[in-house]
This record gives C-alpha cells, sequence and structure tokens, in this order.
C-alpha cells in the first residue's frame, strides 16, 4: 500500500492532467448548456496536450538550442529537452483552433435559429 | 519521374486544388464546379497508377523532404492502401460530379465553400491513406473531420444539432486517439509506424501500451461509429444536405476502419490478447453487436436517410468483425467489404438525394410510384439491394461468403450465424423500401405530391 | 454590432499600439527557428491586433481596413504558399518539402533548408491570420444577414 501511495506522489502531474481531462468530460456530459459543453470539450483537450508536453520535460534539462559557438562540441542529447512533443502540440492546438472556430460557427447559427443555448429547450423546438 | 512522387500526389493535388478554388470563384465562379471535378478524377487516376504501381513493384515508401525514417515523415503505400486509396478516390470523384445539380439549385450552400470543403475532405482522406506514422494520420484524420463537421452544418435546420453533436463526440474520439499516440510515444519513443512495429514486441507486458491501445482502439472506434459508439452517425446522415452525405458516408466510416487494421495489423501486429484482455475478441464481437443493432434499428426507420444510416452502422459491424476475427478469409472478407459497402452505399446515397430532389422528401412514403417516375434509379436501387443483402452476383454476396468462412474457420459459428442474421435483417430493410418504391398501386392513397 | 468604445483612452491606445504589435507578430514569424515562435504565433498575433481594431474601434473601422472577401483569398494565398513551396521542392528534384534542392538565390544545403522554412513560415502565418480575422468578422455580425 505504502509503495502504491509512493508511485502515486511521485507521478503527480499525470493526476492533475486527469482531473482537468475529467473536468473538461464532466462539462460536455453533464451540462445543458451547448457552449458549456463546448468549453468542456476544450479543457478537454488542452489537458491531452498538457499530458504530451509533460513528455518533453527533463529534470535539469535545457532548451534544445545550440548556440552557434558551440557549433562544432559534443551534444549530449540527455541534456537537452525533447522538443517533437512540443511541435507535435503545435499542430493539435492549430487543429484545436480549427475545430474551436467550426464549433462556434455552428453555434451562431442554432442560437440564431434557436434563440437559446440550452440543449434540452432546443430539442423540445424540433 | 513524377511517378516516384504518387503517394504524396495523392493528398497533394486535392489540396491544392481546394486552396485555388476560393481564387477561381472569386475570378470567375463558372470555373469552380469543372475544377473539382476534374480535380477529383485526377486523384481517381493517380490512385488507379498507384494501385498500378504497388502491384507490380510492391510497397511503395515516401520520404518527405528528403529526409529518412524514422526522423522524417514517411508515407507507405501498400496494397491495402492503395486499394482504399482508389475506392475513396472514386467513389469521392463520383460524388463530386454529382453534386452539381445540388450546388447549381442552391441545396449544398454556395459552391465555392462546398467544393473547396469536399476537396480539402478528400485530400485529407488521401493523407490517412498514405501515413505512414501515427502522428501524421492524427492529423489528416482531424482535418477531414473538420471538413465534414462544416460540410455537415451547411444543412441549416436540424443538421445544425446533428453537427454539434458530431462535433462533440468526434473530438472526444481524435482526442482518444491522440492520447493512445501519446502513450506509444512515451513507451517507445518514436512515432514512425515501421519503426513501432519493430520495437514494441519486447515491450509488450507493458500496462502502457494497454492503456495505448485501449485509447486507439476506443478514439478509432469512435470515428468508425462501431456500436456503442456510433451515436453521432444516423443524425448526421439524415439532416446533411444529400449532397453532403452522398460524399461522406460511402468513405468516412471505411477509412477508419482502415486506420484500425493499419493501428492493430501494422503496428501492434495482431496482438490475440494484451495483458489478459481480448482484444480482437472483443472487436469481433462488437461487429457482431453492430450487425444486429444496426440491422433492427433500420428496419424500424420510416425515413430512407435514416433507414440507410442505420444500415451503415450494421455494414461497418461486418467490417470490424472481420478485423476481430483476424484470419485470412475473414480478413479478405472484410477488405472486399470496404469496397463493397462504399460502392453499395455510395449508389444507394446517390439514390435518396435524387428521390429528395425530384420527388419531394425522404420518407419512404415519398418512394411511391418511383418505379414509374426514375425507372433508372429504381434499378440502380434494386441492385444495390440485392448486394447488400448478400445475394450472388451481386459484390456483397463476396464479401459476406468470405466472413461466413473466417468465422466458421476460427470455430465461432455464433458469429457466423450472425452474419447469416444480418443478410436476413439487411433483406427486411431493403425489401421494406423496395416495396415502398415498386409495389405501390397507384390508386392507393399517397401524398398528394404527385 | 461593435461599435466604437466609449472611452477615449481606450481608443487612443489602440490606435497606438496596433503598429507595434504587428510589428511584434513580423518580429515573432521571423525568429521562430532560434527562440520561440514561428508562422502559426506570429499569424495569431497578427490577427489579434486586427481583432483588437474591430473590438475596440467598431466593426465598421474594421471593414474599411480589411475587406472581409480579401480575407478568404489572403487565407488561401498564404496556405498555397506553404503547397506550392512544397511541390517545389517535388517540381526540382527532391521529395515533396524538400528545401535542400531549392537552389534558387544561390544559397546551399542548410542555408536553402533554413530559406525554405521561412518561407513557408511566412505562409502559415499570411493563412492564419486572415482564417482567425475572418472568423472573427463573421462572428461579429450576430444580428444582422449573412451569415
Amino acid at each position: 500500500m505504502t509503495e502504491f501511495l509512493a508511485y502515486a506522489v511521485e507521478r503527480y502531474t499525470y493526476w492533475a492532467y486527469v482531473a482537468l481531462m475529467l473536468i473538461g468530460f464532466y462539462a460536455m456530459i453533464a451540462h445543458g448548456n451547448l457552449l458549456k459543453k463546448l468549453i468542456g470539450m476544450n479543457i478537454f483537450q488542452t489537458a491531452i496536450i498538457l499530458f504530451f508536453l509533460s513528455i518533453s520535460a527533463k529534470r535539469g534539462a535545457t532548451l534544445p538550442i545550440i548556440p552557434p559557438e558551440a557549433a562544432e562540441l559534443v551534444v549530449a542529447p540527455p541534456h537537452f529537452m525533447n522538443p517533437l512533443p512540443h511541435a507535435l502540440m503545435l499542430t493539435a492546438i492549430v487543429v484545436m483552433v480549427g475545430t474551436l472556430g467550426v464549433a462556434l460557427a455552428v453555434l451562431i447559427k442554432i442560437h440564431r435559429t434557436y434563440r437559446t443555448f440550452e440543449e434540452d429547450v432546443i430539442l423540445r423546438q424540433m | 519521374m513524377l511517378l516516384d512522387h504518387l503517394p504524396a500526389l495523392l493528398a497533394v493535388v486535392p489540396l491544392v486544388a481546394a486552396l485555388a478554388l476560393p481564387l477561381a470563384g472569386a475570378v470567375r465562379p463558372r470555373l469552380v464546379y469543372p475544377l473539382a471535378v476534374g480535380a477529383g478524377a485526377v486523384t481517381a487516376v493517380l490512385s488507379l497508377l498507384t494501385l498500378e504501381r504497388v502491384l507490380t513493384r510492391g510497397v511503395m515508401r515516401y520520404h518527405v523532404g528528403g529526409w529518412p525514417p524514422p526522423w522524417g515523415i514517411e508515407l507507405v503505400v501498400d496494397h491495402l492502401s492503395a486499394f482504399v486509396a482508389v475506392t475513396v478516390s472514386g467513389l469521392a470523384a463520383l460524388a463530386l460530379l454529382y453534386a452539381g445539380p445540388a450546388v447549381r439549385s442552391g441545396t449544398a450552400g454556395s459552391p465555392a465553400p462546398f467544393f473547396g470543403l469536399s476537396l480539402l475532405y478528400l485530400a485529407s482522406l488521401m493523407g490517412i491513406v498514405v501515413a505512414g506514422d501515427l502522428f501524421n494520420l492524427f492529423v489528416f484524420l482531424e482535418v477531414a473531420s473538420i471538413a465534414s463537421y462544416a460540410l455537415v452544418a451547411s444543412g441549416g435546420g436540424r443538421a445544425l444539432m446533428a453537427a454539434f453533436r458530431y462535433i462533440l463526440l468526434g473530438t472526444v474520439g481524435a482526442s482518444f486517439y491522440l492520447l493512445g499516440v501519446g502513450h506509444l510515444y512515451l513507451l517507445t519513443g518514436t512515432l514512425n509506424m515501421a519503426d513501432l512495429s519493430q520495437r514494441l514486441p519486447e515491450l509488450a507486458a507493458s500496462r502502457v501500451l494497454l492503456v495505448a491501445v485501449g485509447f486507439l482502439v476506443i478514439g478509432l472506434g469512435i470515428k468508425m461509429a462501431l456500436v456503442p459508439l456510433h451515436g453521432w452517425l444516423p443524425d448526421a446522415y439524415t439532416y446533411a444536405p444529400p449532397a453532403v452525405t452522398a460524399l461522406i458516408a460511402p468513405v468516412t466510416t471505411k477509412v477508419a476502419a482502415y486506420a484500425l487494421a493499419r493501428v492493430l495489423f501494422s503496428v501492434l501486429g495482431a496482438p490475440a490478447a494484451l495483458a489478459g484482455i481480448p482484444l480482437m475478441s472483443v472487436l469481433a464481437w462488437a461487429g457482431g453487436a453492430a450487425i444486429l443493432v444496426g440491422g433492427v434499428l433500420a428496419i424500424r426507420q420510416n425515413d430512407l436517410r435514416r433507414l440507410l444510416a442505420y444500415s451503415s452502422v450494421s455494414q461497418v459491424g461486418y467490417i470490424a468483425l472481420g478485423i476481430g476475427l483476424a484470419n485470412r478469409p475473414a480478413l479478405a472478407g472484410a477488405y472486399l467489404h470496404i469496397l463493397n459497402h462504399a460502392m453499395m452505399k455510395g449508389c444507394l446515397f446517390f439514390a435518396a438525394g435524387a428521390v429528395a430532389a425530384r420527388l419531394g422528401g425522404s420518407a419512404l412514403t415519398d418512394l411511391r410510384l418511383m418505379h414509374r417516375r426514375m425507372p433508372v434509379t429504381t434499378a440502380c436501387m434494386v441492385v444495390a439491394a440485392l448486394s447488400m443483402i448478400g445475394i450472388p452476383p451481386a459484390g456483397g454476396f463476396f464479401s459476406k461468403w468470405y466472413l461466413l468462412v473466417g468465422a466458421l474457420e476460427a470455430g465461432h459459428t455464433l458469429l457466423a450465424g450472425v452474419i447469416v442474421g444480418g443478410g436476413l435483417l439487411a433483406a427486411v430493410y431493403m425489401f421494406k423500401v423496395l416495396e415502398h418504391a415498386c409495389l405501390a398501386r397507384p390508386d392507393e392513397a399517397g401524398p398528394r405530391r404527385c | 454590432m461593435i461599435r466604437e468604445h466609449d472611452s477615449v483612452i481606450v481608443t487612443t491606445l489602440v490606435r497606438m499600439l496596433v503598429p507595434p504589435i504587428q510589428l511584434f507578430a513580423l518580429y515573432v514569424v521571423a525568429h521562430g527557428h532560434g527562440s520561440p515562435g514561428g508562422g502559426f504565433q506570429g499569424g495569431v498575433i497578427l490577427a489579434a491586433a486586427y481583432i483588437l481594431i474591430g473590438l475596440a474601434l467598431g466593426r465598421e473601422e474594421l471593414e474599411r481596413r480589411v475587406r472581409e472577401g480579401r480575407l478568404l483569398i489572403l487565407g488561401a494565398v498564404g496556405v498555397l504558399i506553404f503547397a506550392l513551396t512544397g511541390v517545389l521542392g517535388l517540381v526540382l528534384g527532391g521529395n515533396l518539402l524538400d528545401y535542400g534542392v531549392l537552389s534558387i538565390v544561390g544559397v546551399r544545403g542548410s542555408a536553402a533548408r533554413a530559406l525554405g522554412i521561412f518561407v513557408i513560415e511566412i505562409g502559415v502565418a499570411l493563412g492564419v491570420a486572415g482564417a482567425l480575422t475572418l472568423i472573427f468578422c463573421r462572428l461579429a455580425k450576430t444580428g444582422e444577414e449573412a451569415l
């Protein structure tokens, strides 16, 4: 039991990501307001992005840029942060923004058609 | 040689055409439709050339940017990819051609956005098919999804809520897929499919791999509309404009099923069980459930397009069943079903759109006297219905036959019964459609639209 | 309909701030390879400048500065710059998106790759700025027709 506690406390960042993901998921499921569902979706995606970024962080590592004066020296990869997850997550953020744009456009049209954002009112009107 | 660059050209040609369309639309609006159809046709021809090349010379590997894998992005076209590419681009080209009258009459929105989104959708589907690493597949999957969200929402009215639900569920699916990819990266440090397939066998006992596979399968299952993750499909296919459903219905779920097969077989090496969880069995039984649930729900529908949407849910179950059984005949049946279902559903949704335009609606009662007023369309529907039920020599028989042989070979007689049962259910709902179309007598009371 | 802000402090400050914001956006685009930045980030900051004009000075002022029809073309041109640079690499003998073969200005090797990436980042910035400003213009039109 104590080793499980040590295991869990050591990986505290993952608990934060899980908590964020569940908050986003709860907002998507439990709220009836469409805009709140959308914000929940956004929180959920942001939690996934944070999880990916945690892969690249290392204790005591430095930025993955080689200054010009050190270009001839030997590069030891363990001392640099991993830049690949950051590049991947840039793409994921762009995708997130695209989805958010389309969803907001759909919401604007929904509001114009039904005059409300509440899901049960819309379903009754349909 | 231009033919060496075919894997890249498959995705780039429709993408450049999609970007050039707003510019062409601003200069001369009449160019938009021929440009779109031309781009679709060129992509279809390129995919045929790719298929020919793969059949004669083997797997094509393409290094984007000249960087060798695993550092660079790799595009891989093997036999399955080329086959799915031919299917998808052929159906998309036909759907683009089909959409012309609908766009001209204004039911599908204005031409430049509709065709631009459709070509973007085609480009990203081609990108999914040729992708050689997992993150590239995610990006193209999401671009295809965003294009289809916008296309579905262009219907207005009820399509807006259907599109919003599709957005929420589709994004959750893609996010789960991304989580799975993240766990695999955490475990091995690489995203290239070939590299992963070499590194994963010795890590097979890892719990991170179990989590990754769980997220990947569920994410792609949502995209594939596998029961019980199919909630977005019926509303989205029913309320979208007919031209849009004709484009996205034959191909969306098949490409996601292809992605699932690619991840399970090329990356994970078809694990029968991972840490005690029988993955492939779960997939096969989910497919079986999908066949029955989709079929039963389709029988209850009174709207033609909703019936066809639930039928799509049922047919995706066949593909999932084949992938889950994972022996040679079952996989041959599943992959052949990708082609068959694309063509059958494409034909049926094209016909449904034509019915909606000509006869005024898409309820089953609107199909009265169809065999007199639209005889060619009715004949095509009859052929597609025979194929869906699985009556030889229509194509659907062969894929179901292979699936049956595969199920019996694996010893699952219950799943073989489910396959036959699915054929019977398809007979019931297709005969329901054909009864309204062909057998209603003109003196019976019908809607006053005639 | 977003009207001009009532406070003169807000409108004056925005008029003073927007040119440095746009300059900073160009700086972020140009320095993406060595420090945090790049095409998408610079494009977002550029779009933010225009959105700030729209929020503080009213939608008519924004409409006077950027015609909405041009934004879609700007976005398409930006992404076309990206795609055509990649295809240019293909045409000149390498693979898609291979900038090493772009020996147009007389640079070779890794300098050619850096130049290619810079051109692509400009394309991405234009595309993103055009798209985001267009989204804002369309979303700000609530209460009027034409969405």
